[in-house]
C-alpha cells in the first residue's frame, strides 16, 4: 500500500501482463501448428502481420479498395456523427433539465424511461424506419448514448453548489447567463468524462449494427470473416478497434486536462 | 444604501414555524449583525432578504417597494463557502459581474468595454489586496483570500445591500482579524447597508452598528416546531458606551421572561 512505483518501473509493470499474454499466445499458436499445419484458430503472429499488411496496403481484388482504411473510415464516420449528435443533445437537455426545474419536471421522467429501453431492441425499428443505410447506424448510437449523457449531465448540474447560482443571480445574471457562464463551463469536464465512458457502448452499437446490415465497416468485416474462420483477419481487426478506442479515450482525457485545468487541481496534488 | 423593513414576517415549513413576528426597520447605511444559536433561523432570515425564500406571511420592503422575490444585483451576497466560481480566475470572478450587466446574450465583453471592466475589476481586487493574484484560480488561494475575492466580486455590481452569511466562520483568528479590518472601510466607502449573520459574538459587537439576536422565545418539548424564532434582543451599538449590553433600550419582549432566558446564550 505504501510502496509507490516510480515512473520507469510503472511503465515496466504495465507492460508485463501484455508481454505475458503475447508469450502465451505465441506458445499456444506454435503448439497447435505443430499438431495440425492447417489450424485456423490461433494463427501465428507472422501470418497475422502479413494479412494485416495485405489489408492495409494492397487493393482488394474485387473492389480495388484498401480494405482496412475504407472500413476504418466508414466506421469512424458513423461513430463521429453519432457521438457528436449525442453530445450536443446530451449537453443541451442535460443542462436545461438540471438547471430549470420546469424543464426537469417536463422531461426528467421521459428521459428516465427512455434510458431503460434497450437500444438493441429498437434496432429493427430503426432499420425499418431509416432503412439499412448510414442513418440507422448513426441513430442507434445516438439512441444508445444520449439518455445516459443527459442523465449524467443533469446530475452534474444539480450537484453544483446552490450558492453559486444565487451568487450569479445576485451579480445580475439571467437564467441564460447562468447557464452559459456558470453551469456550462463547469460541466464540460464531466461531459468529456461521460463521453469517455460512452465510448464502449458506442462501439458496441456500431459493430452490432454493422454486423447485421452493412457493406463496409470494421464490424461488417469481422462478421464477414467469421464465416471463413479467418482468425488472421479478425484478430488484427479486434486489436485495431481496441487501439482506436484507446486513442480516442486518451485524446479526450488529454483534451479535458488541457482545456479545463481548474477541474483537475485536486488530482495533481 | 437602502432601507429594509420587515413587517410581521413569518416563515413556516409545513407545520414547523421557523421565524415568527419579525418586525424590523433596518436603516439605510447601517451595519446589522444577526446572532443566535444554530437552528434559530439566521440563515433563513438572510435568504428572505436575498429573495431566495419568500415569507409565508408578512411583507419585506426595500426602500419602500416590495422586495423582488428572487436574487438580484441590488443585493450582493458572500456565503461561507462556494461563493466564488472555481472555473474562473481571480480577475475573471470579478469581471463576470460586469459582463453579466453589459452583455445580455453572450455575457462576454470585448475591446474597449472589456478593458474598462478589467480596470474596474482590478481596482476592486486592489482594494481587497488580491491584485497580484489576478491570474490564479480560486483553488490556489487560501480560505481568507477566497473570501476576500468573494467580497470584491460582490462589490462589482455596486449593491445597495450586502448580505454576509457567516463570511469569516471558516477562517483562522488571525485571518479573521484581517477581514474585520477590511470590511469596515469597504462598507463606509461603498455606502452599503450590510447585514451579517455570524456565530462570533465578538465579531458581531465589534463591526456592527446594530445587533439583533434571533432565538425561539418558547420551547414546547411535545411540539418542537410549534414556536419559531423571534427577535429577542435588538441593540443599538452606535452609542459610545463601554458595555452596550447593559444599555439595551428595547429588549423585544415577546412573552415576558421567556425571551430573556435564551437570548443571552446566543
Amino acid at each position: 500500500m505504501n510502496i509507490v512505483p516510480q515512473r520507469g518501473s510503472r511503465i515496466f509493470l504495465a507492460l508485463v501482463p501484455f508481454v505475458l499474454i503475447a508469450l502465451l499466445y505465441a506458445a499456444g499458436s506454435a503448439e497447435r501448428r505443430a499438431e495440425n499445419p492447417d489450424d485456423k484458430l490461433l494463427p501465428p503472429v507472422a501470418e497475422m502481420a502479413q494479412t494485416a499488411r495485405r489489408l492495409a496496403a494492397e487493393p482488394d481484388r474485387r473492389t480495388g479498395d484498401l480494405l482496412l482504411w475504407t472500413d476504418t473510415a466508414a466506421s469512424l464516420q458513423r461513430l463521429a456523427i453519432g457521438l457528436s449528435v449525442a453530445t450536443v443533445a446530451g449537453l443541451c437537455f442535460g443542462l436545461a433539465i438540471g438547471l430549470v426545474p420546469t424543464v426537469g419536471a417536463t422531461f426528467g421522467t421521459l428521459i428516465a424511461v427512455l434510458s431503460m429501453v434497450p437500444p438493441m431492441a429498437v434496432l429493427p425499428i430503426l432499420f425499418i424506419v431509416f432503412g439499412l443505410g448510414e442513418l440507422s447506424k448513426v441513430v442507434l448510437i445516438v439512441f444508445g448514448v444520449t439518455p445516459f449523457l443527459i442523465r449524467d449531465l443533469a446530475l452534474a448540474v444539480t450537484s453544483l453548489p446552490r450558492e453559486q447560482m444565487v451568487k450569479a443571480q445576485s451579480l445580475g445574471a439571467s437564467t441564460w447567463q447562468v447557464a452559459i457562464r456558470v453551469v456550462l463551463p463547469q460541466i464540460m469536464p464531466r461531459l468529456i468524462e461521460a463521453l469517455r465512458l460512452s465510448l464502449g457502448p458506442a462501439f458496441l452499437f456500431l459493430i452490432s449494427a454493422e454486423a447485421i446490415a452493412s457493406d463496409v465497416g470494421l464490424g461488417y468485416r469481422i462478421f464477414l470473416m467469421r464465416r471463413y474462420l479467418a482468425m488472421d483477419v479478425i484478430l488484427p481487426y479486434v486489436a485495431w478497434i481496441t487501439l482506436l478506442a484507446f486513442i480516442i479515450d486518451y485524446a479526450l482525457s488529454a483534451l479535458a486536462r488541457r482545456g479545463f485545468p481548474w477541474a483537475y487541481v485536486e488530482e495533481r496534488r | 444604501m437602502s432601507a429594509i423593513s420587515l413587517r410581521d414576517v413569518w416563515v413556516e415549513y409545513g407545520d414547523q414555524i421557523v421565524l415568527e413576528r419579525i418586525n424590523l426597520e433596518i436603516a439605510s447605511g447601517s451595519f446589522l449583525s444577526v446572532v443566535g444559536p444554530s437552528g434559530a433561523g439566521k440563515s433563513t432570515f438572510l435568504r428572505l432578504i436575498l429573495g431566495q425564500e419568500r415569507p409565508t406571511r408578512g411583507a419585506i420592503m426595500l426602500d419602500g417597494a416590495p422586495l423582488p422575490p428572487e436574487p438580484g444585483p441590488d443585493r450582493g451576497v458572500v456565503f461561507q463557502r462556494y461563493s466564488v466560481f472555481p472555473h474562473l480566475t481571480v480577475l475573471g470572478n470579478v469581471l463576470v459581474g460586469f459582463e453579466f450587466a453589459a452583455s445580455k446574450f453572450l455575457a462576454r465583453l470585448i475591446g474597449a468595454a472589456r478593458r474598462e471592466a478589467i480596470a474596474k475589476s482590478e481596482a476592486l481586487l486592489e482594494a481587497v489586496g488580491l491584485a497580484v493574484h489576478r491570474d490564479k484560480y480560486p483553488s490556489a488561494l487560501s480560505g481568507g483570500m477566497q473570501q476576500r475575492l468573494a467580497i470584491a466580486q460582490a462589490l462589482a455590481r455596486a449593491p445597495r445591500v450586502l448580505l454576509l452569511d457567516e463570511p469569516f466562520g471558516a477562517l483562522d483568528p488571525g485571518t479573521r482579524a484581517q477581514m474585520h479590518a477590511l470590511i469596515t472601510p469597504l462598507w463606509k466607502q461603498h455606502r452599503m447597508t450590510v447585514i451579517m449573520v455570524t456565530h462570533d459574538i465578538k465579531e458581531a459587537f465589534g463591526l456592527a452598528t446594530r445587533l439583533v439576536a434571533l432565538d425561539r422565545w418558547r420551547r414546547d418539548p411535545q411540539a418542537p416546531g410549534r414556536f419559531g424564532a423571534a427577535v429577542t434582543y435588538d441593540l443599538d451599538l452606535t452609542r459610545e458606551t463601554p458595555v452596550p449590553v447593559l444599555r439595551f433600550s428595547n429588549p423585544v419582549n415577546a412573552n415576558g421572561s421567556a425571551s430573556r432566558q435564551h437570548g443571552g446564550a446566543a
